[in-house]
């Protein structure tokens, strides 16, 4: 669980059934259990008004139990930028009375999210609930390439090469926490790399 | 002086019977400068002097906010409440001296909306007629569902009409027209707010099939300005200040705290803000409790009070005040 350190950070809660006739849910890996968990407390018929969109793990789990709660619609995808489209397109022909259901990395669920602002929908009506791995989207304040599942601190730029602080300032238009040179006056000098978010 | 409520000297420029209840007020300043900039929604405090009693009635600036050469305000005459219309509808002619304070927003429109969705009852039409003036200056998606008794007290119907045309949909009590609010609330584009102001079972309703239909509460706005009721009269001990009252019958208890040289905070004056809440010490009898601030869960434990609207009866009440 994310501890709140600074005011952008995010901070996750705990998926709850919203009243509402269009449910839409967005998921990856581990986030499958988020909706599972949520659904033991769903009153009878919610899931016939509901869309899952699921991202599998690499090992490829969940993908059972997610049918089980035999959805209205369900539909895998191997990647956040493969179902990206989709999503667009389900938002900009959805009516008010759509809820939206973010779970997993905090990678899924803050890209997710800016897409979903962009649609008109505010931060706080969305629900949210961070399961599994705790990598982040890391954009470099330098260059601005953005760096995709960033488990060490300090973390490299796949783009510009430096090496970065990823600080837990967060920004919700870009989805991603914000990564400055830890060695800006000596770059010879290396600090321990640890691996701070598996 | 209290929060908010820093005071403009303004004269009456003009009084405009609009229909059979609703007269219009405008207002400029007495120094011939602008008035202060205020977006649509915003409300003004009106100081009403009649003889030995002071009013303080809340009103919605109604002009454009694009014109702050005056402000203007439209009262419903209320024959059965405290006096505050009547007064405004009797004693009130062009070129009186009066103070109002500078403009306070609770009802404002969120800009990043998509669509703003307004729904309006009665003369809870005025904060509209300046939200629907602002929005059109910027070009922005609006649709406006406004319901009155009849044809000739749908005040300023015709003005929207022709200035805004089919983004105006009328509702007409007597001809038995009703708004089918479910189909309206979920055909909405994805972003749209909705506003509302009329009656408190206007609101009610309105609120309850919006969260209902799924729509989030930050969607959702509302404002209902609820006028103080006369009540039967009561005293109070103010613990801090070391006074006891008596709020007479036509009387607010805020009213009566500030008529004893009090001055507590307060914006909005009609039980909304939540500027005013005061703590409760111990009282033995019924609280009317009239605000849309506390919740219930507040209004249950006797712990506190909105003074603007909310009334006592019984044998003691002591606030820290």
């Amino acid at each position: 669980m994310a501890a709140k350190t600074i005011i952008s950070r995010p901070i996750y809660g705990t998926l709850s059934p919203q009243p509402g006739k269009h449910h839409l849910f967005l998921a990856d890996a581990e986030g499958a259990l988020a909706i599972v968990d949520m659904a033991k407390t769903a009153p009878p018929g919610f899931f016939g008004g509901a869309e899952i969109v699921f991202i599998p793990g690499p090992d490829g789990k969940h993908v059972a139990a997610l049918e089980a709660l035999r959805p209205a619609q369900f539909h895998l995808a191997p990647s956040f930028a493969s179902l990206l489209p989709r999503l667009k397109q389900t938002l900009s022909n959805a009516h008010m009375g759509l809820r939206l259901y973010l779970s997993g990395t905090e990678g899924l669920i803050g890209q997710a999210m800016q897409v979903a602002l962009e649609a008109g929908i505010d931060h706080t009506s969305m629900q949210t609930e961070h399961r599994g791995s705790l990598a982040r989207r890391m954009q470099c304040v330098h260059c601005k390439g953005i760096t995709e599942n960033v488990t060490t601190q300090p973390a490299t730029c796949a783009h510009c090469g430096l090496l970065l602080l990823v600080r837990d300032h967060y920004s919700r238009r870009l989805a991603a926490f914000q990564g400055v040179c830890i060695n800006a006056e000596d770059r010879s000098e290396i600090p321990p790399i640890e691996e701070a978010f598996p | 002086m209290s929060t908010g409520t820093t005071k403009l000297d303004v004269v009456v420029s003009d009084v405009v019977p609009v229909n059979e209840l609703v007269t219009r007020f405008h207002f400029r300043r007495r120094d011939g400068e602008l008035l202060p900039t205020f977006s649509g929604g915003a409300h003004v405090v009106v100081e009403m002097r009649d003889g030995e009693r002071t009013r303080l009635n809340p009103y919605s600036l109604m002009g454009s906010p694009l014109d702050t050469r005056e402000y203007t305000i439209s009262v419903r005459r209320d024959d059965v409440g405290r006096g505050g219309s009547l007064f405004m509808h009797r004693s009130v002619k062009p070129g009186l001296e009066m103070v109002i304070s500078y403009p306070v927003n609770l009802f404002s429109l969120d800009l990043r909306a998509k669509k703003h969705l307004m729904l309006a009852g009665g003369i809870g039409i005025t904060p509209f007629m300046a939200q629907t003036a602002q929005l059109a200056g910027e070009g922005g998606n609006f649709e406006l569902h406004y319901t009155c008794r009849t044809a000739s007290l749908g005040t300023y119907a015709d003005v929207l009409r022709e200035r805004y045309n089919r983004r105006i949909r009328l509702y007409h009590d007597d001809r038995d027209e009703r708004i089918d609010l479910d189909r309206l609330l979920s055909t909405q584009p994805l972003g749209t707010h909705l506003y509302v102001c009329g009656p408190a079972g206007m609101i009610n309703w309105v609120r309850d099939r919006a969260a209902a239909l799924g729509w989030p509460s930050e969607a959702v706005h509302f404002e209902h300005f609820a006028a103080p009721q006369p009540g039967l009269p009561f005293d109070v001990t103010l613990a801090v200040s070391g006074k006891t009252i008596r709020v007479d019958e036509q009387q607010s208890l805020l009213e009566a705290i500030e008529a004893a040289g009090v001055d507590p905070p307060y914006l909005c004056r009609g039980g909304v803000c939540g500027q005013c809440e005061t703590n409760v010490i111990s009282y033995d009898g019924k609280f009317i409790h009239n605000d849309h601030w506390l919740s219930e869960e507040d209004h249950r434990s006797g712990c506190k009070i909105m003074p603007c609207v909310s009334r006592f009866e019984g044998r003691s009440l002591v606030l820290e005040r």
